[in-house]
Order: C-alpha cells, then sequence, then structure tokens
C-alpha cells in the first residue's frame, strides 16, 4: 500500500512525443482511472510506471522510494493485462505462484497465499485446471489473482475488461471495485471506456493527445468537463455542441443558429462553443427547430437525432423520458441552466466570472 | 445417406502404398532367405520366418568385413541425436538472442546466420575437409557432428516461433521477476514444445541419413554409420552375403522411419507449418 | 518483426549467439572463402607454392565439354527428379484428400518414406532391379529386355532417377495434401455449384490455388535433385557406367576427393555456390519464406 507520484513525466519514440508532461500524485488506496482514445498515450503512460518502458524525462515515486531506474520486477507492482498473459502451460496454481516462486518464498507460504486468493475469487475449483480449460471471466479472475497473491504496493490494470462480453464486463467491473476497495491497494487503471471509467474510478484522468485534458472526480468531470474534448468523451449520448457568440455583456449566447440562450452569470469571452447534454435539451419550447433523421426508442427514453433546420452542420440529439411518435419537425428547448460554454477557438470551458 | 466407396481413390492409394511398401517388404523376406540361393537368382517375396535368426547374427558379428550392426547402428544413433540436439539447442540460443534483446550489430548476425542457407557441405566439400584436417577433427565422433550443428534454418523456425509469443507474456513474466534465462527455460522453452518436436523428427531423419559427410571426413571403420556401412556391403561384387546384407537394411532403416511414425502429428504439422 | 518488451543486456544475447556463429564462421565462411581463394589460384605439382590465375580455372572448367555435359545432364536429372516425383505425389495427395475411409492409415502408410535416407533409397531400388539379383531385373532380362544399369547408361540413369525420386515422393505427398486441406471448402463449392466437373475443376480451380505449394516444391525439388541425391547415385553408381550419371555434386566429388585436383574443384565449388545463392534468390523474390527441410 503506498502512494504513487508522477513527476514531470515525458515520454518520445523517436520523434515522436507520446506523453508531453504529466505530474500526478496518487494517496493510499485510491484508484485512478487513465482514460482517452486510442493512441492518446494512456498504455504507455502505465507501461512507464510498471517499468516496461523508461521515460524520456521525469521522475516516478511509489511509496516514496524513486523507482525511475529500476526493473519492473522490483518496482513491487502488479499487472492486469487486457489478453491476461497467462503463462498456457501452468496451471492456474502456478500462474499465480510462479511470481511467488521466483521472489523465494517456501512452498507453505507460497500455497497458503494462493489458496487466500482464490479463495478471495471463487477459483478453488479451478486450481488444477491450464488456462486453455477456463472461460474468459475466468481467466480474467486467474489474472487478477496472480495480481493479488504478490501483495504489491500498486495495480496497474491494461483495459482488463475489453476481451469480454457485455455482460460479463459489467460484473467483473463491480467485482473489481469491490476487490480494490477491500484490499485497498492503489491502482491505475487504462481504458477507453468511459463507462467503465465513470464507474471505476475514485478519479479521471483524461489523456488527449499526451496531454492531460482533465484530472478530477468523475461527478467532476460529467458536470464541469475541462474542456469540448472530455465534455464530448464522457456522458452517452455524446453533448451536443452549437456554435455562437457571448453577447450582452456576457450573459447570453447568441448561437449561430438564430436563438439568444440567457446564460447564469456573466462570462468573458468572443466566439464560444455551447455545449448542452442530450438529456438537457426539451422537446418543446421553441429555441430550435429540429428537422428529425432519426427515432431511437430505448424503452424507458428515446433518442431523436435530426439537424437544426437551415443548419445541415448542427447535428443535434435529444434524449427525453417515454414515447415520442413519428414525426418530422420538433421543436427543441434549452435548460440554459445545464449549457457549458467552452471558448470557440481554445476549446477550453469558461466558467461565469464571481 | 451411405454413399457407394470411392473405388478409384483406394485403387489409387492401395497402388501407392504399395510402390513404397513393396522394395522393403522385399528386403525383408530376402534377409530370411539363403545367401547362395539369392545371388543365384532366388529372391522371393515369401519370407522364410524360421530364418530370422540372421538379425541376431548381423547384429552381433562382423558379417562382410563391417564392424557389427549394433555398433553401426550406435554411430548412426549417436549422430543424429547429437546432430538433433545440438542443432536444437545452438538455433534456440542463437533465435532467443536475436528476438528478445536489443544489441549491436544484432542484424548483422542475424544475416551471418541466414546467409549460411546457401551453403550446404555438398557445395563446400574440399575446402571443408582442409579445415576439418586443420582442427584435427578427421577420423573422430566430434567431426561426424560438430560441423553439422549450425543451422540457418532451425533458427528462422525457431525466430518465427518466439515472434509470435505475445509481448504480455514477456511483460507478465518480467514484473512476476523472471529474468532473460529464467524466462527461456520456464516459459519460451514449454511453450515452444511442439515445434521442437517436430523439428527433432526432421532432424533426427537428417542425421541418420547423412552419407556424403561421414564419407569425407571418417574413413575410420570404426566410424562407420549404418548407411555407410550398408553401401560398402552392397560394393562388393563378390561373395556377397546377401541376407546378411538385407537384414542390415531392414535394420537401418526402422529406427528413423519409427520416428516419423510415431511423431507423425508434431512432425506433419511442423514441417508444413513454416510453409503455410 | 520487432518486439515491444526486450530484456535488458548486452553481453548475454552475445554469449547465446556465440556458439552458432563460431560453428558458422569456421565451418561455412571459413571453406567457402577458401574455396574461392583456391579456385583463383594454381599450386604447383609439390603443394610448395601457389600462383594466382584469376578465373582461368573458371575458363578450363567451361571449356571443358565433360563439365558442360555435366551440367546438362544434372539439369535433365534434377527436371525428371521433380516432375517425376512431384506428379506422383500430387496424384496421391489429390486422393487421399477426398473423404474416403481409412484416410489416416493411408496417410501414415504414403508418409514413411519420409524417413529413408537417399543412399538407402538406392539400396532398396537395387534389390528390385538388381540385373543378377533383383527381383524385377532379373524378370526383365527372363523376358528378353536387356537390362542391366552397371553397363547401359540410359538404363542407369533411370534407374538414379527412379531411386532418387521415389525417396521424395513423400515429402512432396505431404506439402501437397497440407496445401489441399487449406484450400476453404467454400472455394471448391463454389465452383461445383458454378458446374466446374471433376478434371475440369481441378485443373481451373484446385491446382492455380496449390500454387504457392508447388512453386515451393518445385525449388524443394530442384535443390534436393541436384545436391541431395549424392548418396542415391554415388551407392548405385559412382557416377558410372562411364560419366553416364555424373551429376556436378558427383563430378565435385570425384574430381577433388578422388582425384585430388583442388583448382578445379574448388571453381566447381564456386559454381555451385553461385547457383544455390541463385535459386535461394529466386526463391525468396517470390515466396518471401521458406520452411525447415
Amino acid at each position: 500500500m503506498a502512494t504513487l507520484e508522477l513527476q514531470g513525466l515525458r515520454k518520445s519514440f523517436g520523434a515522436t512525443q507520446v506523453l508531453r508532461q504529466i505530474d500526478l500524485s496518487l494517496v493510499d488506496g485510491e484508484m485512478l482511472v487513465i482514460v482517452g482514445a486510442s493512441g492518446c498515450g494512456k498504455s504507455t503512460l502505465l507501461r512507464l510506471v510498471a517499468g516496461l518502458e523508461t521515460p524520456t524525462e521525469g521522475r516516478i515515486t511509489i511509496g516514496g522510494r524513486d523507482v525511475t531506474a529500476l526493473d519492473p520486477s522490483e518496482r513491487d507492482i502488479a499487472m492486469v493485462f487486457q489478453n491476461y498473459a497467462l503463462y498456457p502451460h501452468m496451471s492456474v496454481f502456478d500462474n499465480m505462484a510462479y511470481g511467488l516462486r521466483i521472489r523465494g518464498l517456501s512452498r507453505g507460504e507460497i500455497t497458503r497465499k494462493v489458496e487466500e486468493a482464490a479463495a478471495l475469487l471463487g477459483l478453488e475449483s479451478l486450481l488444477t485446471r491450464k488456462p486453455r480449460q477456463l472461460s474468459g471471466g475466468q481467466r480474467q479472475r486467474v489474472a487478477m489473482g496472480r495480481a493479488i497473491v504478490r501483495d504489491p504496493k500498486l495495480f496497474l490494470f491494461d483495459e482488463p475488461l475489453s476481451n469480454l462480453d457485455a455482460k460479463l464486463r459489467v460484473q467483473m467491473r463491480a467485482e473489481i471495485r469491490r476487490l480494490q476497495r477491500r484490499l485497498g491497494v492503489t491502482s491505475l487503471y487504462v481504458t477507453h471506456d468511459q463507462v467503465e471509467a465513470m464507474t471505476l474510478g475514485d478519479r479521471l484522468l483524461i489523456l488527449h493527445e499526451g496531454t492531460p485534458a482533465q484530472l478530477a472526480t468523475p461527478m467532476e468531470v460529467f458536470e464541469r468537463p475541462a474542456d469540448t474534448y472530455v465534455a464530448s468523451f464522457v456522458g452517452s449520448p455524446t453533448m451536443n455542441f452549437l456554435a455562437g457568440r457571448l453577447v450582452h455583456d456576457g450573459t447570453a449566447v447568441q448561437l449561430e443558429a438564430g436563438p439568444l440562450i440567457p446564460l447564469q452569470g456573466h462570462r468573458v469571452g468572443d466566439t464560444v462553443t455551447l455545449g448542452i447534454r442530450p438529456e438537457h435539451l426539451t422537446l418543446g419550447g421553441g429555441d430550435l427547430t429540429l428537422a428529425v433523421d432519426l427515432i431511437e426508442p430505448l424503452g424507458s427514453e428515446t433518442l431523436v437525432h435530426g439537424r437544426v433546420v437551415g443548419r445541415d452542420d448542427d447535428a443535434i440529439t435529444v434524449k427525453v423520458p417515454g414515447v415520442v411518435g413519428l414525426v418530422e419537425t420538433v421543436s427543441v428547448g434549452v435548460q440554459a441552466d445545464h449549457a457549458h460554454v467552452f471558448d470557440g477557438v481554445t476549446g477550453k470551458r469558461i466558467d461565469p466570472v464571481k | 445417406m451411405r454413399e457407394r466407396p470411392d473405388f478409384l481413390a483406394h485403387g489409387v492409394l492401395i497402388l501407392g502404398v504399395l510402390l513404397f511398401a513393396l522394395p522393403v517388404w522385399l528386403v525383408f523376406a530376402g534377409s530370411t532367405q539363403d545367401s547362395d540361393a539369392i545371388t543365384r537368382g532366388e529372391l522371393s517375396l515369401v519370407p522364410h520366418l524360421s530364418n530370422l535368426s540372421v538379425y541376431a547374427r548381423v547384429l552381433t558379428t562382423r558379417t562382410m568385413g563391417t564392424e557389427p550392426v549394433w555398433h553401426m547402428l550406435l554411430i548412426s544413433f549417436g549422430m543424429a541425436l547429437a546432430v538433433a540436439f545440438g542443432k536444437i539447442v545452438i538455433s534456440i540460443l542463437s533465435a532467443y538472442a536475436v528476438v528478445f534483446f536489443r544489441f549491436p550489430f544484432r542484424q548483422v548476425a542475424f544475416w551471418l546466420i541466414f546467409v549460411t542457407l546457401m551453403l550446404p557441405v555438398e557445395v563446400r566439400i574440399i575446402p571443408t575437409y582442409a579445415v576439418m584436417a586443420d582442427f584435427g577433427l578427421i577420423n573422430t565422433f566430434t567431426g561426424l557432428w560438430v560441423p553439422l550443428i549450425a543451422s540457418a534454418t532451425a533458427t528462422l523456425l525457431f525466430r518465427q516461433v518466439f515472434t509470435a509469443i505475445p509481448d504480455e507474456l514477456v511483460e507478465a513474466a518480467r514484473i512476476d521477476g523472471a529474468g532473460p534465462l529464467r524466462f527461456l527455460w520456464d516459459i519460451v522453452l514449454p511453450v515452444s514444445g511442439a515445434n521442437i518436436a517436430a523439428l527433432f523428427v526432421i532432424l533426427f531423419v537428417l542425421g541418420w541419413n547423412q552419407y556424403l559427410w561421414p564419407l569425407l571426413v571418417a574413413t575410420n571403420q570404426g566410424l562407420d554409420t549404418i548407411v555407410i556401412g550398408i553401401v560398402k556391403m552392397i560394393g562388393q561384387e563378390t561373395q556377397t552375403d546377401w541376407s546378411a546384407v538385407m537384414a542390415t537394411t531392414v535394420l537401418a532403416l526402422l529406427p528413423p522411419v519409427l520416428v516419423v511414425v510415431l511423431m507423425q502429428r508434431w512432425f506433419v504439422a511442423g514441417l508444413t507449418e513454416g510453409e503455410k | 518483426m520487432d518486439r515491444r518488451t526486450v530484456f535488458n543486456g548486452r553481453l548475454l544475447p552475445v554469449m547465446l549467439l556465440l556458439p552458432q556463429l563460431l560453428l558458422t564462421f569456421f565451418f561455412f565462411y571459413w571453406p567457402a572463402g577458401e574455396a574461392v581463394w583456391s579456385s583463383l589460384i594454381t599450386q604447383d605439382a609439390f603443394g610448395q607454392g601457389w600462383v594466382f590465375v584469376g578465373v582461368d580455372n573458371f575458363v578450363d572448367l567451361f571449356t571443358d565439354p565433360l563439365y558442360l555435359d555435366s551440367i546438362v545432364r544434372t539439369v535433365l536429372f534434377c527436371v525428371a527428379v521433380s516432375v517425376l516425383s512431384m506428379g506422383i505425389a500430387l496424384g496421391l495427395a489429390v486422393f487421399a484428400d477426398r473423404s474416403i475411409s481409412g484416410r489416416g492409415v493411408y496417410r501414415t502408410l504414403l508418409i514413411w518414406p519420409y524417413a529413408i535416407a537417399p543412399a538407402m533409397s538406392a539400396v532398396l531400388f537395387l534389390f528390385v532391379l538388381n540385373p543378377r539379383v533383383g527381383l524385377l531385373g532379373r524378370w526383365l532380362n527372363h523376358h528378353g529386355v536387356a537390362w542391366d544399369y552397371t553397363l547401359n547408361g540410359a538404363q542407369a540413369m533411370l534407374m538414379v532417377v527412379s531411386a532418387s525420386a521415389w525417396k521424395q515422393v513423400s515429402y512432396n505427398f505431404i506439402f501437397f495434401l497440407a496445401g489441399l486441406q487449406s484450400i476453404p471448402r467454400a472455394v471448391t463449392e463454389a465452383a461445383r455449384m458454378d458446374g466446374a466437373k471433376g478434371w475440369h475443376r481441378f485443373l481451373t480451380i484446385t491446382f492455380p490455388l496449390l500454387a504457392p505449394t508447388t512453386f515451393f516444391l518445385v525449388v524443394v525439388n530442384v535443390v534436393y535433385a541436384a545436391f541431395d541425391t549424392f548418396g542415391a547415385i554415388y551407392a548405385l553408381t559412382q557416377g558410372g557406367p562411364g560419366k553416364d550419371t555424373e551429376t556436378l555434386v558427383i563430378k565435385v566429388f570425384r574430381d577433388g576427393v578422388i582425384n585430388q585436383d583442388i583448382g578445379s574443384s574448388s571453381a566447381q565449388s564456386v559454381v555451385l555456390m553461385a547457383g544455390v545463392i541463385a535459386i535461394t534468390a529466386v526463391q525468396f523474390r517470390f515466396m518471401g519464406r521458406r520452411t525447415v527441410s
């Protein structure tokens, strides 16, 4: 159990900068989820912490000990891989015991630790099986078990759920969360799945092209996204964006699509992007008129996709409770108190001036 | 639905089987017949099973001036095993170095090995003899196998096998604390077991079947392999003890054929894998 | 081909490579270098000194009608062995690929000759075709065919071609069968629905799809026939009668080992090396990969 600190971490492969400047600090027992699109550098970040890559610049400290120059095996970490990386020729027991054997633990101690971990994960009856005789979910558990038995200072998860089917993924997600809470091991968890990120993380680090876009709790990320990238990444369906301009001393947005949306407080800026989540639009209300492309009933809710009439580039999705009948055009209202304002050029969030 | 048996296919395949089996059967049958009768031209396809004692005779005694068959078999076994293991061991080591490390001249080293594909024994007969003489390896058992164990093909095969081992497996092992040699022994070798078995069959047969090489580097009769011995036997036109020659032939065929048949599954997969 | 994760260390990989590199150097590069060197010099009669003669040895070689004959003979021999062994193997593979009972047994019974050495194949042929003791050889003579490959050059050639091809059938069979089995069933089924039948379907669908296998086998068989058949030929005829079965490899052996003509045999070795390099280059140009043979 330990803290993790990354200071000024950079990584380049040849001329390509993969990670630009990462500063990060995890408190003991915290689960931080690193999330971003593929190629954003999230896996590289994890591999730097694991010691599988060497940083171009910066320092990594685990539990107050500088591990930047150490071999993976000396860092006291454990990692769970996307494809599990179980040793195919070894039994479940041997897979979990391998690292302990190398560390020279006594036979009795190894058996005790492996059995303890197996009990925790419900693997007791599978200990003599080979990986190929296990289901995906069971393999995932063995991979977890291999990490747990080592009793490491830090858990690293590299998209551990992405090879599972949807149902199992939900189940394992909850299990990982429970286990991590119970063991209280500081963890880094990499995923491209925003739902996984929201549900698992104490905090999220959203990476965008090698730079941190936002580091905050899941709710904060959802409620106050730092820029348009984060805003579009978190939440489903994705946030609607409309171009406009701050008017009336920054107390309203004049949308290019026509209507004037009044805001709370006053903001400083010029051209802006107004962000509004689908659930914060209402049918009726008369701010915008939508030519409907598609209506998707989801059961308890309905998604209405369309374009602002006369402006084909402004695609809008509205999420409303209940059922919507077939329509060609609808009038849509904006709940202005839920609107987000981003700088039209940089995409950065603009908060009201106090 | 029951289909009519495919008579054509069975016919063709049985012909093929006979094409291979008949000569061997003939030799087996001949080995149990009287040598003088064979010399007179009375070889037949019917074995005289009461005369199987010829096998004991050729195994233990010198027939036609060659070493007893047990001795020649021993040399052949020794050579085949040494060639197979030798090639496998040094090829695994070099492929492992090339795949799992980064070091200067890595590609150069690989190409140096690779190019030897183009230099089979047959094209460097004379100068190789001279080199062997410089090393004092002429007429030694070491000379029979050591020069044969450098192998570009085996190195290529293992490079291919090792390259297919997932990166995550290496990473998991490194995090578990396994060093390079431990990873080789604990993970890479067991995971490549099937490929090693297949290659063993191919290389054992290759070693057993050497003819030109032992002919070149070992003129000492004590180092005659079974293949060399038989060719020597049939080379003597007069006074050929035909049943002894034929019994020796059967004994010479058995070991490699058994290895191929018993390990057929791995062998066929291993042989065609690199190609497909 | 490069891995993401490797081990650190410089000394260890070098140590791992060392045995292979040393053997390669001493038994491949050094002799190959010596062959090239000796092919460019000539030694005096007492082996005391040498004179650099450039390409003289090669000129001698390529103006020697015996050597040119040997080249032609080797080419014919390679073609005959390859065509014969590949043809029989393909025929057997096509029928072994059909869904008939006992496929596994047939397969085993056709694969085992892989284990036979070319020299042993020659010995077996001797027992069948020797004019005096061989079952078939005697029968031929008995029925008015003057069969004696120890005296008749054409018969000797037929004999070494058959013995060499016979041994190689199972190797080709294994690859043709694997090739046939890797043709997706859907493709042949589609052809069947298009109305292609039997022989026509084989020629228009199956055989073209086997082209990579066939090409690979052509290369392997040519190399086999050119080099690995030394044992078969040497055991049966030693290149005779006269020089009627003297292929290039037999000639190198006779000139170098038996007659001790170092200059000429070195030049011949260099020519053979060039041949192998050319074949390998062709193979890599068209195939990219190679298997263990």
